[in-house]
């Protein structure tokens, strides 16, 4: 087993609001191995880009994270602003999810990678800028000399996050958080990007954190994935065994949702009921009023414990859970997963 | 980088059209006033051979067209016409009093920047009681109008604390340090408005920056604080901001005809208000048609200034 390189320990983020407070996030604990691609999925709103923002620490004022985010070691939540800052493009670098928006409009694009190499080292503007070239040839931005002081409109989306790409891995960063970096591409050059993604990886190193609803693209490069629903962490397991055998109802409901090849024209199949308001979230299980399997421990929260396949859920279901909480086997046979 | 060239030629292009139709303007106007012009300069006690004579004298008995084409070619060759009771050349009456007018707007609007924008972005990551203050600040100074703020400027600077002189003017080759004291209550009096209103669009646009997801790619790539703040968030920002400025020069130069008779500031304000009492039609018309042409002048700056800045303005333009 390699090297741990990011750890979130119990993280929690809530936001406070007029309304009360709203608990994104509850009580993730996970860790990236150096080197993997790790995917994050989850429905809109189910705290993936809370939890990213949080590593970053760019979460707004309102937000509050209780827990420990440990990478290399050393806990971000507790470091200042300033830390954080030389570690933000520099040791960790973040993908955002529109590059129509990613790059500021009134500098050259050329410029706003040479920026982040010399916010991280004693760099002089033409060493940065012969440096920031290299990275702009490196993703595939074609006649880089000549584009680089183009303003960010001048290029079309796909060709804006490999600039986005290139800033982030401009200083050779330990880890990557790409946050849905092909949503707002279309199909080829959602492709195309992901592609970039993996060779970039291949040949760096980088550990990444993908975060995405869209299991394709997981499927795609993700070495281990993670399944968010409503603030919690409920499955974790290496892509192939997700895709082979979802074992938590939700991540089953999930698959079962995902129209197939052979699905016929008509109604898409969905999972019954709403997602839980995480301003009066329920205590225990948070799809426990959706899960077709739901069980009287529910009402308590379960703890992810891994089984022998190496997947990891947090369900009662699981035998694994059960001894985890402390709880003895299912009295029902045949309910259980399998 | 030919983009923005084409930008800027386009834009000074398309100030001929705007300064043709402010010529037209400014000499319908003093024809669509009621009443003779000749007459009312003259008075009642005019015989009606005297208005010929004046009338013939001022080409005011050609047809509308012909008196436009000779006063525009006039015009395009530096040449106003005469005043009819100074009888000086209404250029070198510009001369001296257009230096005045400008050193005044200019000051007043450098002052405002300087203290708008900077109260602005500091004001923009507040709240609390520093935003509650700068909104009262704001409130109170757009409220409050010149004359009245000039008066009590005067009653404070020179009545009660005896500092600075209330009114009169040096000119500044004369003596520049005697000059610039006369300068500050009118400067301050026009200013303080401006600086509220600079200040109001500098925190409202850097607000809106702020929260843009470039700005948290900027934060994400590690880059300082300051630099986001300043040279990214202010220049994407800037496009209200130089709006606002240059619109509000206009305004500055319709607040200094206030402040340059309540100041006694030989100004083109004050000669525009004096030969308006006079009934002085040409100098009104030459000084306001320089005005109006300032205030062109100052819009196409704003524009070419504002598409120096946000490489997006090239594209608005050309569709």
């Amino acid at each position: 087993m390699s090297d741990s390189l990011l750890e979130f320990r119990k993280v929690s983020v809530d936001y406070a609001g007029r309304g009360g407070t709203v608990s994104a996030v509850t009580d993730v604990s996970l860790t990236l191995i150096e080197g993997e691609t790790f995917g994050l999925v989850g429905e809109s709103g189910c705290g993936k880009t809370t939890l990213s923002m949080a590593l970053m620490g760019l979460l707004p004022d309102i937000a509050s994270v209780r827990g420990r985010i440990l990478f290399n070691g050393s806990d971000l939540t507790t470091m200042t602003e300033s830390q954080l800052r030389e570690l933000r493009g520099d040791r960790i670098s973040m993908v955002f999810q529109d590059p129509a928006t990613s790059l500021d409009p009134t500098f050259g694009i050329g410029s706003q990678v040479a920026d982040t190499i010399r916010a991280h080292g004693d760099v002089s503007r033409k060493q940065a800028k012969d440096r920031a070239l290299g990275l702009l040839a490196e993703v595939g931005i074609p006649a880089a000399a000549e584009r680089y002081a183009d303003p960010p409109h001048r290029l079309s989306g796909g060709m804006r996050q490999r600039v986005v790409l290139a800033a982030a891995i401009a200083n050779n960063p330990a880890l990557l958080l790409a946050d849905e970096p092909t949503t707002a591409l279309d199909v080829t050059i959602q492709a195309q990007i992901l592609d970039l993604l993996a060779d970039l990886q291949r040949r760096h190193g980088t550990t990444i954190l993908l975060i995405a609803h869209d299991l394709g693209v997981v499927a795609q490069i993700c070495d281990r994935v993670g399944v968010m629903y409503a603030g919690q962490l409920v499955e974790v397991a290496p892509v192939a065994e997700l895709f082979a055998r979802p074992r938590h109802p939700y991540t089953r409901a999930l698959f079962d949702a995902l129209p197939s090849g052979s699905h016929q024209a008509g109604a898409l199949r969905v999972i019954a009921g709403q997602v839980p308001d995480l301003a009066h979230a329920p205590t225990g299980c948070r799809f426990k009023d959706r899960c077709p399997s739901r069980l009287a421990e529910c009402d308590e929260t379960p703890p992810l414990a891994m089984s022998d396949s190496g997947a990891s859920i947090a369900c009662w279901l699981d035998p694994a859970t059960r001894a985890a909480g402390g709880l003895g086997p299912l009295a029902i046979a045949g309910e259980s997963n399998g | 980088m030919n983009g923005r060239l084409e930008y800027a030629l386009r834009r000074v292009l398309l100030t001929i059209p705007v300064l043709f139709a402010t010529s037209i303007f400014v000499f319908l106007l003093i024809r669509l006033v009621p009443g003779d012009p000749v007459r009312t300069m003259l008075g009642i006690r005019a015989t009606p051979d005297t208005i010929a004579t004046v009338r013939s004298q001022l080409g005011l008995d050609h047809p509308l067209i012909t008196q436009y084409w000779d006063w525009l070619r006039n015009a395009l060759h530096g040449d106003l016409g005469q005043d009819f009771i100074s009888h000086e050349k209404i250029t070198s009456l510009l001369s001296v009093s257009m230096p005045i007018t400008l050193e005044l707007t200019i000051l007043a609007m450098l002052l405002a920047l300087v203290v708008g924008v900077p109260l602005g972005i500091i004001v923009a990551a507040k709240s609390g009681w520093t935003r509650r203050l700068s909104n009262g600040f704001v409130i109170g100074a757009i409220s409050i109008p010149d004359f009245w703020l000039g008066i009590m400027l005067v009653l404070i600077f020179t009545g009660s604390l005896h500092l600075l002189p209330p009114t009169g003017w040096v000119a500044f080759t004369d003596n520049p340090a005697q000059n610039l004291r006369y300068m500050v209550l009118p400067v301050l009096t026009l200013a303080t408005g401006q600086s509220a209103y600079i200040l109001r669009t500098t925190r409202a646009a850097m607000l809106g920056t702020l929260s843009e997801p470039y700005i948290a790619f900027l934060r994400a790539k590690g880059l300082r604080q300051r630099s986001i703040v300043y040279l990214h968030a202010l220049r994407n920002s800037s496009g209200p901001i130089v709006t606002v400025t240059g619109i509000q020069f206009g305004v500055l130069l319709g607040g200094a005809i206030v402040i340059e008779n309540l100041f006694a500031l030989p100004g083109v304000g004050r000669l525009i208000v004096t030969a308006i009492s006079e009934r002085n039609y040409v100098v009104v018309q030459g000084g306001v048609l320089v005005v109006a042409c300032l205030f062109i002048l100052v819009n196409l700056i704003t524009d070419l200034v504002h598409g120096l800045l946000d490489p997006r303005v090239e594209e608005a333009v050309s569709r």
